[in-house]
Parts: C-alpha cells; structure tokens; sequence
C-alpha cells in the first residue's frame, strides 16, 4: 500500500494557478527527490501534504485515510486547524530556514512537542530528545541556543525535533538551500542515515548526489506540473522531457 | 539659600509621602497589568480573522488615544456616577476611578505595542509549531508568547514608568498620591522647593527600582546558554 498518495491535486493564490494537477504515490521505506525551478510548485506540494495550507480540489491520503481534500474531485473544505493539529502527527516537516525557536536551547526544541503535543512526560521526553541529538551528531551541543549554533547545526536539531515524534513520513524543504557549503554535507549524511535505516522521505532538494544515492525517484516539476518521474540514473543521464535537460544543465 | 533640608527631610520620612508613593506605585502597577492582558485580547482582535472583534478594536484604540487622560479621568470620576447610579455608592472611590481610567486608557497603547511585537515575531515559527501538530493556542503559549515578550519587554517598561507618573494626574479627582501629599505640603507652608523635592527624591526611587527590574528580566530573556542562572540548573 501506499503511505503517501497524491490525486490530482490543484492548488491557487488568488489568479495564480500553483498546482495543475499533480499525482504521485509513496511507498513505505521510499525516497523520492523532487527538483524544478523556483516558483514550479514544488514547496507548495510539501506544504499540501504537511497540511499547513488546504489544497483547492483533489486529495492526499496518509497510509490510506484521506487527509486533505475529497476523493470525488468535488472542491476541498476548510477544516478547522484542530483537527489539522491532530492529522499532522504522523508528518515531519523540515524548512529550508530552520525555523527553529529562538527561546529555547537546541534540547528544549526537541522536548516542546513532545510534551505540549504528545504529552509525554518531562522525564521521558528528556531522555528521547538526548538520544535524538545524539543521533544527529549534537551531544555536546545540547544546551546552546540557536542564535549560538551554525547552520547546519540548527538544521540537524531542525531534523532531530521532527523525528523525535516518531513520524510515518518526513518532508524536506530544501534543507540545504541556506547554508554555506561545507555545512551542506553534515546535514545530507544525517538524511541518508535516515534513509538507511528506512524513513519514508519526500525531499525538495538541488543535491544531485544525494539523489543519486538516496533516491529512489527523482521527480522534476515545472510550471505547477510533474513533467519527470524517474529512477535517478535515468533522470540524471537520459531524462525524456526537454525540461528536465535544460534544467540539469543547471544544476550539475 | 532658602532651601530648609530639615522641611525637605521631614517631608520625606512621613507617613503621608511614603502612603503618597506606595499608593502610586500599586495604582501604576494595577493599570499596566490591567492594560497589558485587555492590550493583548486587542491585539489579538485586531490582528484576527473577526471583522466585528477587529472592528472594535480598532474603535477602541482610536477613541482611547484620542482622548486625553486629564478629560477620561474627570469623566469617570465626575461624569460617569450623573449617568449611571451604580457609581454613587461608597465603594466609587478616587483610586478605583483612577485604575478604571488609566488602565482603559493605557490598553489602547498597550495594544498597539503587542500588535507590533506579534507581528515582528518571523512567521516561520508558527509554521514550524504547526507543523509540529500544536494547536493554535500552544503556538501561542509555548513559540508565539515567550518571543513577543522579549520585543516587548523595553516599550512596555517605558509605559510602566510613564504610568507611574500618570498617576500624578489622579491628583485632580483629589486621589491622594505623590504630588497631593506635596501640594498639600505647600499650601499649608508655601515651602515649594522643599515638598515638590520630596516627591520627586520618591519618583526616582520608584523609577530606579522599575529600571532595576526591566534589566533583570531583559538578561532572563537573553537566549543564550552562557547566563550563569541556565549554568547553575544544569549542574543541579
């Protein structure tokens, strides 16, 4: 079965039509790696499906339970955001930002969740959010606060706070975009261990290594549109679409 | 010289003055709290989904920054008991006809500066408290609230210690604070120099223990991990 299944989904700002239609599945263990320029729909998609925006018509379903929008093409209804919080458990998301809490030292960033969402008890929570930044690479880095972290130190605790709630499927926003290169790679090792160890992942990204080796399918978006959906030694040495061509002319 | 330090010193350790500055100092502190929770609910009216709510408050703000506060405290003091009875009885006193008015008064304020410190707040980080499955109101309690706070911290301190002085104009509903106590001093005496000293040496007392204050939860909120308070409970 399908852990993540998109259908038709089209989704607009005002006149601005941002997704045309887009369907894909994913499989349970899987990695997908989406490219296309900026503006192609592609960070939207990842919002769609984190169910941080509502989608205008289709459907995403989540280990078969629709999550987002109708199955019958009819228009989607706005759920209230309670019972969005609820459906958004089994999601982890990670933004090309951070988006970190300033407030909070890089522990009490991954603990917060947690026990506010989950309730977990403090004691407990504590204890998982340790072995989690351990995971990452940041044992001793636990009590520095973001503003005393670099980037790519802020973007593991970024990975560590989403995966410590036990997540079905990870969403990355180009992960790497804003950090200087040689943080780049900390970062993509800490994601293709996740991989290795069988994390669904849908990853928005411009790291043609990392989806050489990581991915499963490279997917290439345009114009709202998928235009591309191969296996990645195919999309990076005999992509069909004429797209893909000139934007991997780009990249690599 | 005719400056009489024994007047200036007498003055200052009665009992009328430190009553006078206490009294100030509480009556500020109940209107800023007062005027910081109702400043908040207006802000975030204003900054809602709710035409009415964001309506009002935003006809809230308008009159209570229009009007001046020498004018809002007569009002409630003299003109609200002629149009509404309820005010006649005994309970009406000065003090809580001051705390109505300035308290009413300050939220207008108070909501502007909260509406600024939500909206300096970076919009990903509800984005991320979202996508972490919280609901509205713990992004607000655990990522929106500790971060708007900081922002506001320094304005909201320099209306706390402009309230302190507001309170001065409560003198004209006879309310018995600071410079009541003084005037009373000098229309017994005329000694001006003497008595209006004495209330101010009891203003900067009071603004210097606020200012004290303001410092010390300004370093509480820091975010840095080398304050020696975060040290100590993480050896504990």
């Amino acid at each position: 079965m399908n852990l993540i299944d998109v259908k038709s989904v089209h989704k607009s700002y005002g006149t601005n039509h941002i997704l045309k239609g887009v369907d894909f599945q994913v499989k349970s263990g899987q990695v997908k790696a989406i490219m296309g320029p900026s503006g192609s729909g592609k960070s939207t998609l990842l919002r769609l499906i984190a169910l941080l925006e509502p989608l205008d018509s289709g459907s995403i379903s989540l280990n078969g339970t629709l999550i987002s929008g109708n199955l019958d093409g009819s228009p989607a209804k706005h759920e209230h955001e309670k019972v969005l919080a609820l459906r958004r458990r089994g999601i982890g998301m990670v933004f090309q930002k951070f988006n970190l809490f300033p407030h909070l030292n890089a522990l009490e960033n991954v603990i917060v969740a947690m026990t506010t969402v989950n309730k977990t008890s403090r004691a407990d929570a504590k204890d998982r959010a340790i072995a989690m930044l351990e995971r990452v690479g940041l044992a001793d880095r636990m009590q520095f606060f973001p503003s005393e972290l670099s980037g790519g130190q802020q973007q593991r605790v970024a990975i560590a706070r989403a995966l410590v709630l036990s997540p079905q499927l990870m969403l990355f926003d180009e992960p790497t975009s804003a950090l200087d290169p040689e943080l780049v790679r900390e970062v993509l090792r800490v994601m293709e261990k996740l991989a290795e160890d069988g994390m669904t992942m849908i990853a928005v990204t411009h790291e043609v290594g990392f989806a050489r080796r990581v991915a499963d399918e490279v997917l290439m978006f345009d114009h709202g549109e998928m235009v591309e959906a191969l296996p990645p030694e195919e999309f990076f040495t005999n992509p069909k679409h004429a797209r893909t061509r000139r934007f991997l002319e780009h990249v690599q | 010289m005719s400056f009489k330090s024994k007047i200036f010193f007498d003055a200052l350790f009665s009992g009328a003055y430190l009553k006078g500055a206490l009294l100030a100092l509480v009556l500020a502190s109940a209107c800023q709290l007062l005027a910081v929770v109702l400043g908040f609910f207006l802000a975030l009216s204003r900054l809602g989904k709710n035409r009415v709510l964001r309506r009002f408050a935003g006809l809230y703000i308008w009159f209570f920054r229009a009007i001046p506060a020498l004018l809002l405290l007569l009002i409630v003091w003299n003109a609200l008991p002629q149009v509404f009875p309820v005010f006649r009885s005994d309970w009406y006193s000065p003090f809580l006809a001051a705390l109505l008015a300035l308290s009413i008064l300050e939220a207008a304020y108070m909501a502007e500066i909260l509406r600024a410190s939500i909206m300096s707040v970076d919009d990903g980080q509800a984005l991320a408290g979202r996508a972490l499955g919280m609901t509205p109101s713990q992004v607000m309690r655990k990522v929106v609230l500790p971060q708007l706070i900081r922002i506001a911290i320094p304005p909201t301190a320099n209306e706390y210690i402009g309230m302190i002085k507001y309170t001065s104009l409560a003198s004209v509903i006879s309310l018995q604070e600071l410079l009541t106590t003084a005037q009373n001093g000098v229309s017994a005496t005329f000694r001006y120099s003497e008595y209006y000293a004495a209330a101010l040496f009891y203003y900067l007392v009071i603004v210097s223990v606020l200012m004290a204050v303001q410092a010390r939860v300004e370093k509480k909120y820091a975010w840095i991990s080398t304050k020696p308070n975060n040290v100590k409970k993480e050896l504990a």
